[in-house]
């Protein structure tokens, strides 16, 4: 037991460490694939006047989602650290990135896509009704979607949201592969170094606080926009 | 008030209006009667721009916004569309709203009209409509009769010229139709423009000025509610009132 304690007491400072590497990623993918996830659902739900154009964007957004939905994570992580750099369109060559950038673009790209088929499925369920009324009360298109389709589209998608944000916690565990010094690399680091499986506790008690959290968080966000 | 001419419509094969003309004068109420799949929603629909036309012309209160099919931009038929409120079979309140923000929202968002004076418009008409004490209450806490009286506050609160009612009371229980009918006759009688898509045909026979019968996507009778309804002239008009009775 004096053993144990001593591998915790040496183990967490590093991944301390880490933690700020897993939350400086989730939180950046958090703010940037939410966005783009819905940008994503308006392409694919396009009403633009030119057929050519509503024809592209929700080929676009049709092909993007089945793209990344439709490939490994980890592979996505792979071919942008290590696969862009070889590419060259025309004169245009993709740079290098470094890990931490590399892994917030897969991220975002990422979960962009399954934001997006949240928020469409959260659009459609809204009652065509809703837009009618609006349309006879002589509200705009935008503002129709921001003042009566959204607000009630909160409250639809947040389970399922919540639902994703705790998987991308747990799924940033994936950048370990790229050497980023993220709680699981730096919870193997000190199982190598030590020649002893208990950082792996330590690990876990990490992730499992960090959904912990993030419950609690989205609970009282439910109860706060479910109030009709 | 509005006038609508040689209207044509069809859902793909299925030619659902066929060449519909009518003219409103300001402060009428017309009620219009049929057997359903007639037209008679489809037609209500075109008039406020929820359902475009294959083929005629639609004019509010002076302004086209619909010329032999022709269709201005956006904006203008936005403008023009709005001298008309509409007041939906289903209510369609905003759920996430309470009865006062249905009342006040589309008139800040919509009219920019400051909140303030939105409000006071809205605790006027939430008076009127016998809902001053639900303000604060949300739609799932009312009776469908309420609702639909809150929907009738919300439409008339941005000032419409022209207001058009699409089977209002179709999806109330029998015993709650009665507000909403008497507030509808009360807006009759402040000589407000109205056309009433009904069933109650006590209500037409009582509040209308005109009664029109469609059939077939086409006007089949019109006239004065009394002489239609005592007298019908059509086949279609007959068998359509004896239908009721049955």
């Amino acid at each position: 037991m004096d053993k144990f304690i001593e591998i915790i007491k040496l183990t967490l400072p590093s991944v301390a460490q880490g933690l700020i590497v897993t939350l400086e990623l989730f939180a950046v993918t958090l703010v940037l694939s939410i966005p783009l996830g819905y940008l994503i659902a308006l392409m694919q739900r396009s009403k633009a006047r030119i057929p050519l154009l509503r024809w592209f964007l929700r080929w676009f957004a049709g092909g993007y989602t089945w793209l990344l939905r439709g490939t490994p994570l980890l592979l996505q992580i792979f071919f942008i650290y290590f696969g862009l750099p070889y590419i060259k369109i025309g004169t245009f060559q993709f740079p290098a990135l470094n890990n931490m950038l590399a892994c917030i673009i897969a991220f975002t790209l990422n979960y962009a896509a399954y934001f997006g088929e949240i928020f469409r499925a959260g659009i459609e369920s809204i009652d065509k009704g809703q837009y009618e009324c609006a349309k006879a009360l002589g509200y705009t298109g935008s503002q129709t979607m921001r003042k009566i389709i959204i607000p009630q589209m909160v409250r639809l998608v947040l389970p399922p949201v919540s639902n994703e944000t705790i998987t991308l916690v747990k799924d940033t565990a994936l950048v370990s592969v790229v050497a980023l010094n993220d709680i699981m690399r730096e919870t193997q680091l000190k199982v190598s170094a030590l020649s002893n499986v208990s950082p792996f506790i330590v690990a876990a008690v990490f992730y499992l606080v960090l959904t912990l959290v993030l419950t609690i968080i989205f609970n009282r966000l439910e109860k706060k926009l479910c109030n009709y | 008030m509005i006038k609508a001419e040689n209207i044509y419509k069809s859902f793909g094969k299925l030619s659902v209006l066929n060449g519909i003309s009518i003219e409103v004068r300001p402060g009428e109420v017309i009620a219009i009667i049929g057997r359903s799949g007639s037209g008679k929603s489809t037609f209500l629909r075109c008039l406020n721009h929820l359902e475009t036309v294959d083929k005629g012309t639609i004019s509010i209160d002076g302004e086209t916004f619909v010329s032999n099919g022709k269709y201005l931009g956006d904006n203008d038929i936005r403008r023009i569309c709005m001298k008309t409120g509409m007041v939906f079979q289903s209510f369609n309140l905003f759920p996430h709203m309470t009865i006062l923000k249905n009342v006040t929202e589309p008139q800040e968002t919509v009219n920019k009209i400051p909140h303030e004076e939105a409000v006071k418009t809205a605790r006027e008409l939430l008076k009127k409509v016998g809902l001053s004490e639900k303000e604060n209450a949300y739609p799932s806490q009312l009776s469908g009769g309420q609702k639909q009286r809150v929907a009738i506050a919300r439409a008339l609160a941005m000032k419409p010229e022209v207001m058009l009612f699409d089977e209002p009371t179709s999806a109330l229980d029998p015993e709650l139709t009665g507000g909403v009918l008497s507030t509808m006759k009360d807006l009759a009688k402040e000589h407000l423009t109205m056309i009433v898509v009904t069933h109650e045909m006590g209500f037409a026979r009582e509040v209308a000025d005109r009664v029109i019968f469609l059939s077939d996507g086409k006007i089949c009778e019109q006239g004065k509610p009394a002489e239609l309804f005592e007298n019908p002239q059509t086949e279609e008009l007959k068998t359509f009132l004896s239908s009721l009775l049955k």
